[in-house]
């Protein structure tokens, strides 16, 4: 039998509060598009400011250009990102060629920015091969569908990085949901024990398909998990852009210093639905829900922030919006000329050598596609 | 008897378990408020209570392990892995742990574990989603493994699933789901594990298969009959262990066979049956058993799986070879 405890060796309360305290979100610029943080501002010309806006305008074109051709039969898999802009193009914005991003399957536009051609986005939305073949000197690897394993795989990739003595990092992307899976705790604790170059986002949109983070933790913030790994972890206003720059920034700052990994947790939200393969938001969003987060939007909040100081205009808009336009029809025009993905392609990409099995089976299907 | 669709008929055998015994536990991703993606759980959670049907943070290791511990306390634990193709974040918990918890433990303690989970070809899914993985799950000991191919076998067979003591892997063909409707009796009734179902008699041919190629192996029996051949096919609905006596007699009684699988031809589940056929009934085949399979690569990316599944006229191709040899 157990006895009696005399006293509270744990202050559990005291304990997660000191914890907690200091997890609270970071922020530059608020929903009115007004600078909140003098002392946070990063260092950005006027140029660079104009092109961060213009890739915002730019991503969120192309997922509504993506959400309608996909309604139309023209794109096949496809996880909609409006609302998720500040996080994703800001983040990919601090980063140099040389880092290799490890995104998850909504962090399309992150490797589109870092270099992917948007054709291949789009024959990867197909189930076409071509799409995931990275070109040479760009460095990412395709969206991952399994949620966690990009984590994990970062670690290595930091870590190859490391032993190279590269000036580099490495990046990955997952959502609140993908914070609860096991890769996530492994991911963020080998690169913490390897003092890795590596930063961890999660995109905190607070659902993962139906879930609420509510739901997914006990813990009050996903940033607070970087503490059992012995690492820094911050939250930030995933709806602001220059926050979500700045630490990201930082954070590649102190990895290429040898200083480890960060985890960053953006507050954000997807207006859409989780994916375009019948996923109904209202099961499980109230519309007040919505409202109160597009209030938030990163577009327009940047726009303002833009227009008083004199950098943007509808002008530079439309522009912008025209552009967007045309290279995706331009871009869907060549996926719709690649030649069909073949079963004997397939064949091909499946081992350095083709064993013998595949080899006699290799010709049946040439036969059968031959017709 | 109502027309279910076999997405229906597998929501209304979870409500039947529910009700029939109180230590029955519905759980997974998504599958409280909204019902699991494909709606299999639709309702479930408001007429039971969350305490009954409720949503798992994500991670498949977690919902494994989640559903040894409760059967450990005496739950009859009814996990939902999303899609087949993320067991293996789980396949510790199945394979290493749930598979053996009666064996290690010298029958003090069991897994009456059982899992549903959504896979199969045809319906253009991203990659992991769809692939076949029954061989690699077969290939346990410990495990059972059932895939139903219509609506009023689902029924039958989830609820016998749930009742048996053992870990079942209850695989759900997504191109099944929905693609058509069936009379199934809104009481309860099972369909013993390990039987198979003469799904159409002959006289000349046994197609020996499961899930969702049952429907082109009847399909190529009818071209094969507009051809004089008459063919038997033989739905095994449970896969490992399978209804080795109803395959050899079908096989006894035609002479000759093709085993017919969704999957890749490697390791597969044909092969096995077929290792049988020749163990058992050597002497009353007049042909060599081949096999109609999914060809060595990993599951298409899905702008070639229309050419990469096996259908009926690949069937009906084989079934020649067979029938004319
Ligand atoms: C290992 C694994 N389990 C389950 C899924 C199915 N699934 C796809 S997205 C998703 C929710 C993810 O939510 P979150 O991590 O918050 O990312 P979000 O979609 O919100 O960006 C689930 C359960 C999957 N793709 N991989
Ligand atoms: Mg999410």
């Amino acid at each position: 039998m157990a006895s009696k405890t005399k006293n509270n060796t744990i202050d559990a309360k005291k304990q997660l509060e000191n914890i907690e305290s200091q997890f609270e979100m970071f922020q530059i610029l608020n929903e009115e598009g007004e600078v909140v943080n003098e002392a946070a501002m990063p260092e950005l010309s006027d140029e660079q400011l104009q092109e961060l806006m213009t890739r915002m305008v730019y991503t969120r074109i192309l997922d509504q250009r993506s959400i309608s051709l996909n309604r139309q039969g023209r794109l096949g898999f496809y996880a909609p990102t409006a609302g998720q802009e500040a996080s994703q193009i800001a983040s990919q914005f601090a980063l140099e060629k040389e880092d290799f991003i490890l995104p998850g399957y909504r962090d399309v536009p992150q490797i589109i920015w870092h270099g992917l051609p948007l054709t291949q986005a789009f024959l990867f939305s197909r189930g076409h091969f071509k799409g995931n073949q990275i070109p040479e000197g760009v460095n990412v690897i395709s969206p991952q569908i399994i949620i966690g394993a990009q984590y994990v795989q970062a670690a290595g990739v930091a870590l190859g990085m490391k032993k190279r003595g590269a000036q580099a990092v490495a990046v990955t992307y997952t959502g609140d949901g993908g914070s609860s899976q096991g890769d996530f705790y492994e991911g963020i604790n080998f690169a913490g024990a390897y003092k890795a170059p590596a930063i961890f986002f999660v995109q905190n949109n607070r659902f993962a398909i139906s879930t609420p983070v509510e739901k997914q933790t006990a813990a009050q913030t996903i940033a607070q998990k970087a503490v059992a790994a012995g690492i820094p972890g911050i939250q930030v206003d995933g709806m602001d852009p220059l926050a979500v720059y700045a630490v990201t920034l930082e954070a590649r700052q102190r990895a290429v210093n040898g200083e480890g990994p960060t985890l960053i947790e953006t507050m954000t939200y997807r207006y859409g639905p989780h994916t375009m393969a019948g996923d109904d938001p209202t099961r499980y969003r109230t519309s007040d829900l919505d409202n109160e987060w597009e209030k938030k939007d990163p577009l327009v909040r940047f726009r303002k922030f833009l227009e008083k100081k004199n950098l943007w205009t509808e002008e530079m808009e439309n522009e912008t919006i025209e552009r967007a336009k045309e290279e995706i029809k331009i871009a869907i025009k060549e996926a719709d000329d690649t030649p069909k993905q073949k079963v004997t392609d397939l064949m091909e990409i499946m081992y350095d050598e083709m064993p013998d099995n595949l080899k006699e089976q290799y010709e049946i299907y040439k036969e059968k596609e031959s017709k | 008897m109502a027309q279910m669709t076999m997405i229906q008929a597998i929501t209304d055998a979870l409500r039947v378990e529910l009700k029939n015994d109180p230590n029955v536990l519905v759980f997974g991703e998504d599958v409280g408020v909204n019902g699991g993606v494909f709606r299999a759980t639709e309702g479930l959670q408001k007429e039971f209570g969350e305490d009954r049907v409720f949503d798992t943070p994500l991670a498949e290791s977690g919902i494994g392990g989640l559903a040894i511990g409760l059967a450990l306390q005496g739950y009859r634990p009814v996990p939902e892995i999303q899609f087949f193709g993320f067991v293996f974040e789980a396949m510790d918990s199945i394979a290493g742990q749930m598979a053996r918890m009666r064996y290690r433990s010298g029958g003090r303690y069991s897994s009456p574990v059982t899992i549903r989970s959504p896979f199969g070809g045809g319906v253009h899914t991203p990659e992991m989603h769809a692939d076949n993985l029954e061989g690699m799950v077969a290939q346990q000991p410990g495990l059972k493994v059932v895939i139903p191919s219509t609506p009023y076998d689902a029924k039958g067979l989830l609820i016998s699933a749930i009742r048996d003591n053992d870990p079942v892997i209850f695989l759900e063909h997504m191109k099944l789901y929905r693609s058509f409707r069936q009379e199934v009796p809104e009481e309860e009734y099972t369909i013993p594990l390990g039987k198979a179902d003469v799904k159409r008699e002959g006289k000349d041919l046994s197609i020996i298969t499961y899930g969702a190629m049952v429907h082109e192996s009847l399909k190529a029996a009818e071209e094969l009959e507009k051809e004089g051949h008459s063919v038997e096919v033989v739905d095994l609905r449970t896969v490992m262990p399978f209804d080795i006596e109803t395959i050899i007699a079908s096989v006894e009684k035609t002479g000759r066979a093709i085993v017919v699988q969704e999957a890749q031809k490697q390791a597969g589940m044909a092969s096995q049956i077929v290792a049988e056929i020749n163990d058992r009934a050597i002497l009353s085949l007049e042909a060599p058993v081949l096999r109609v399979t999914a060809p060595d690569t990993v599951f298409s990316f899905s702008q070639a799986e229309t050419v990469w599944l096996p259908n009926y006229k690949d069937v009906v191709e084989t079934a020649k070879k067979v029938l004319e040899f």
